[in-house]
């Protein structure tokens, strides 16, 4: 279902399906991924098996080559500063040093010359560590007399922030309370971390190859930590096989494999199996949220409190920090509803867990659901419908300044809403409701509505106060004498199809054809500098450079054009591949003037530089893309199993370069949505070990657990991205929680249950219908 | 170092002779051995599907088998699914579809498809829909996997190429 087909007569490359041009070698088994290269040493690392406790000694037989942290001299340690929030910086070794803080934890590495040598020879190497009592949980790190994760952090809070803005209430009718716990989960892309180091001995240079979403980034973090001018190494992401925020963040792993090559001037090769990317692969969501919201007698939201933490665990990793979920959620809280008095403290726990790292929808799929439930619980005492409580809260006048400084474009919150409203008819399912109920079924409706902050530039990362601060992207534009066109991004894809979208976004803006523009990514040695792929900024940002710099090649276009054709420039129109002289038939095709440009420069007046080569940077403010997530699901009393009916999205991501691709990034990440508030989950048992180490103990979606996904599109044109895209990636894996979790509670409340824990299994729905029956009885 | 076995493996019509461990699995001799690297490990626990292929017929997971299991077998990698230069309609049909974003998954999932309708050519369309939960997908979300399966189910059992 597609309710806005506008702009599917212009003759624009923009807003249609195209197929994409990654496909054919992906479907052909012609990808090329990192684990494809050889290498003529392969690494396995020697990780440590406790949570917590000193190295005593690592020591090898004779004939294995062990590296541990003493053999990497003048190698830097990872260190993130923030200087706000009560920020507590912490140094991670890349091979642990001394001690060990998580299970997974890197502490020496051996090379052989297979990959099943290297797992042999790591197993005869003997760790010997002393344990000590680690701290697991958020519960545990609170404890005043709990052990520290680092010495010279007290409390084990490495970060402690506050918001406080906006009177007190006073005509307060109702204060209604949420509180919810989200489990540890992890990104899980399909294609572990790997990475690939090769020296070469005549230029001194190692090129990486290696699973990244962030080449020019991890290539300054590497070069730094290694001490060595970037100059001397090179980073290629080649083909990724997913990375949602994992492959964003740099594992200690990479600049060891790049150490190795260059120390032994060889190629060296690390292939993370599954085990090692479940136990260290960073995790991401280990949170326990409260919030208090004060009504008025209308049941308009006046202000909030809440409370956040988050176990964040060992280290602080490169290049968010461990800041990055407690200071979103203390920043996006507010999300889509008019308040301006806002209270809030959010602190980062350390713990002896795995680091963790951004994963698709960072913390708002937390913040979300707890605002979320907040609404229901206050839609019950109100005895309003929840839409209709949003309804008195949305916000409907932009551009709105919220409470937390945050200025939102044009969106469509109550839109997006009203059409979920619509698609489910309300009336119509609380009847079927009741009349399933009399059968002994439990249906159960419930709606998150949400904006997700996209294409954010400098500003937004200067207000964090972080070390490297990200934001702006460029782009080269370069027509060949053919008249074939390579716009070099700093941008990284991969799975997001950009090499089709910023190719529609290209030939729209030079008059040419998409299969004529190739888009080149994730080489440091052909692309311009970028910060990479990730928070839903690549198709604004990189897209918006993009059309920039295609803008400024037609323009020079143009001008040759004009010379050959004696017309004024103004009166020349680019499109379809050739130049027309307007109200005449007098054309050239762009061949001509590509070829002109290079080679025939005399004929252009000795006014033109030779050459068709373009850049431009972009770096917007950013903007916000929103939906309204409904589901409808049935709960089976007697199991607990949650099956959903109905789901549905209405959303508003702006101007749609490709629907297709679009609707691709909304129906996986709502299963991963999904996913995360019915299945998967990291579990720690007591001594900080990682019990869910394989794809069947995570429980990772199958395509029996992932329905039909009901998608509706607004596309608000912003003027705050000049493609007006607003970004979208994220969006899909936010909404879920809170729209799953409100559905099952509807089901379930008449039985006066309820559960505010996620992933909801069959095993805590069965335990709180049991409790909600022994309260009853 | 394990015992060294010498073995004979059909892939895609070519006879390969190898020399391995015995203990190396499949996927690592189709993937280290033979070159053929678009048969992609993605768990090496059975669970993810992604090295699926089609071994005498049936569709097997490549990092469960040991390459000398496969000693004499006839092999079908995700390289060998297009003929003449023409995509298989599965492999069109995913094109189509958008049944892919990374595409690390899919080779697994193309030979899956193939390998179940060989092996069992009666199989109900949504037998063989039903089969697809057998491998992970983290991209997808799996409906435009299975719109592409659906699309492609006719034309494969017309054109008889998986018998």
């Amino acid at each position: 279902m597609s309710l806005d087909t506008t702009n599917k007569d212009s003759g624009s490359w923009v807003g249609r399906p195209i197929k994409r041009f990654e496909d054919l070698p992906l479907v052909s088994g012609k990808g090329t991924f990192t684990a494809d290269l050889k290498a003529n040493l392969y690494a396995r690392f020697v990780r440590s098996p406790v949570a917590s406790g000193k190295i005593e000694r690592i020591q090898a037989p004779e004939g294995v080559k062990l590296i541990t942290a003493a053999d990497l001299v003048g190698v830097k340690p990872i260190h993130l500063v923030l200087q706000n929030y009560n920020y507590m910086p912490v140094e991670q070794p890349l091979l642990a040093k001394d001690v060990v803080r998580f299970v997974g934890e890197p502490v020496a590495v051996v090379l052989a010359e297979s990959m099943e040598a290297a797992e042999d020879a790591a197993d005869l190497v003997e760790l010997e560590v002393s344990e000590t009592t680690p701290v697991v949980t958020i519960r545990a790190a609170l404890d005043p007399d709990a052990p520290l994760v680092h010495d010279h952090i007290p409390g084990n809070v490495v970060v402690d922030a506050q918001f406080s803005s906006g009177p007190v209430p006073e005509n307060v009718y109702k204060r209604v309370r949420a509180q919810v716990r989200t489990n540890r989960e992890a990104a899980m892309p399909i294609e572990p971390r790997q990475a690939h180091a090769s020296f070469d001995r005549i230029s001194g240079r190692t090129t990486l190859t290696c699973t990244t979403q962030s080449p020019h980034l991890f290539r300054t973090a590497i070069a730094d930590l290694l001490g060595i001018p970037e100059a001397k190494l090179r980073v290629i992401a080649p083909d990724v096989g997913g990375g949602f925020g994992q492959k964003a963040t740099l594992p200690p792993e990479f600049p060891v494999i790049a150490w190795l090559a260059r120390h032994f001037g060889t190629s060296v090769a690390w292939n993370e199996d599954r085990r090692e990317n479940l136990m260290s692969g960073f995790h991401a969501r280990d949170a326990e949220l409260s919030i208090e919201g004060s009504f008025d007698a209308n049941g308009k939201l006046l202000a909030v409190e809440a409370d956040v933490r988050v176990n964040v665990g060992a280290y602080s990793s490169f290049p968010t920090s461990y800041a990055v979920e407690p200071l979103m959620s203390l920043n996006e809280m507010p999300g889509v509803y008019d308040f301006q008095s806002y209270r809030c403290r959010s602190r980062g726990l350390a713990t002896h867990t795995c680091p963790m790292a951004p994963y698709r929808g960072v913390a708002r799929p937390m913040i979300v659901l707890l605002m979320e439930r907040l609404f229901d619980n206050a839609a019950k005492e109100f005895g309003l419908e929840p839409t209709e409580l949003r309804r008195r809260n949305l916000i409907r006048t932009f551009p709105y300044k919220s409470v937390t400084g945050l200025t939102f474009d044009e969106a469509t919150y109550v839109e997006t809403m009203e059409m979920a409203v619509a698609a489910i008819d309300i009336p119509a399912f609380r009847q079927k409701q009741i009349e399933a109920r009399e059968q002994g079924r439990y249906l159960g409706f419930g709606v998150s509505t949400f904006s997700e902050r996209t294409g954010f530039g400098t500003p937004a990362f200067a207000a964090r106060k972080m070390q490297f601060t990200m934001g702006w992207e460029q782009v080269e534009v370069s027509m060949d004498p053919s008249g074939y066109v390579e716009a070099r991004i700093g941008a990284s894809p991969h799975g997001q199809g950009l090499r089709t979208t910023i190719a529609q976004i290209v030939a729209d803006e030079i008059g040419i054809s998409p299969d004529k523009i190739t888009v080149v990514h994730g080489d440091t040695d052909t692309t311009p500098y970028g910060w990479g792929t990730f928070a839903s900024r690549s198709l604004v940002i990189a897209g918006g450079a993009s059309k920039l710099a295609a803008g400024k090649l037609q323009l020079k276009l143009k001008r040759i054009a004009a010379h050959l054709l004696e017309a004024a420039e103004i009166d020349i129109v680019i499109k379809g591949g050739a130049a027309v002289v307007s109200g005449t038939d007098r054309s050239l095709p762009v061949e001509t003037l590509a070829r002109a440009a290079y080679h025939r420069l005399p004929q252009l007046g000795g006014s033109i530089e030779p050459g068709l080569s373009e850049k431009a940077i972009y770096d917007p403010y950013g903007t916000f893309s929103n939906a309204c997530h409904a589901a409808i699901v049935e709960v089976d009393i007697q199991t607990g199993k949650v099956t959903i009916e109905r789901y549905i999205v209405m959303e508003d991501a702006g101007r749609l370069i490709n629907p297709m691709i679009v609707d691709g990034q909304i129906q996986g990440g709502v299963v991963q949505g999904i996913a995360n508030a019915l299945l998967e989950e990291i579990i720690y048992d007591d001594t900080g070990n990682v019990l869910t180490t394989t794809l069947a103990d995570f429980l990772p979606p199958t395509s029996l657990d992932a329905p039909a996904i009901e998608i509706g599109h607004l596309e608000t044109l912003t003027p705050a991205s000049i493609t007006h895209a607003k970004g979208l990636g994220e969006g899909g894996t936010i909404g879920p929680p809170g729209a799953i979790l409100n559905a099952i509670n509807d089901a379930i409340a008449s039985l006066g249950a309820q559960i505010d824990e996620i992933p909801a299994t069959p095993r805590r729905i069965y335990q709180a219908l049991k409790q909600a029956k022994a309260k009853a009885s | 170092m394990t015992d060294l076995v010498d073995i004979r493996l059909k892939v895609n019509g070519e006879d390969h002779f190898l020399r391995v461990e015995d203990r190396r699995t499949l996927a690592d001799a189709l993937r280290e051995n033979c070159c053929l690297t678009g048969t992609h490990v993605g768990c090496e626990h059975g669970v993810c599907g992604s090295c699926t292929v089609i071994v005498d017929g049936q569709p097997v997971r490549s990092c469960l088998m040991f390459a000398c299991q496969a000693h004499d077998k006839t092999i079908r990698t995700v390289e060998g699914l297009a003929t003449d230069g023409k995509l298989h309609p599965l492999q069109q049909s995913f094109i189509d579809h958008h049944g892919l974003q990374c595409g690390f998954c899919t080779p697994g999932f193309l030979m899956l498809v193939v390998g179940v309708l060989e092996s069992e050519p009666q199989a109900s369309d949504d037998d063989v829909i039903e089969a697809i939960s057998s491998n992970l997908c983290r991209c997808t979300g799996y409906q435009n996997i299975i719109k592409a399966v659906r699309s492609a189910l006719p034309e494969m059992r017309a054109q008889g190429r998986t018998a």
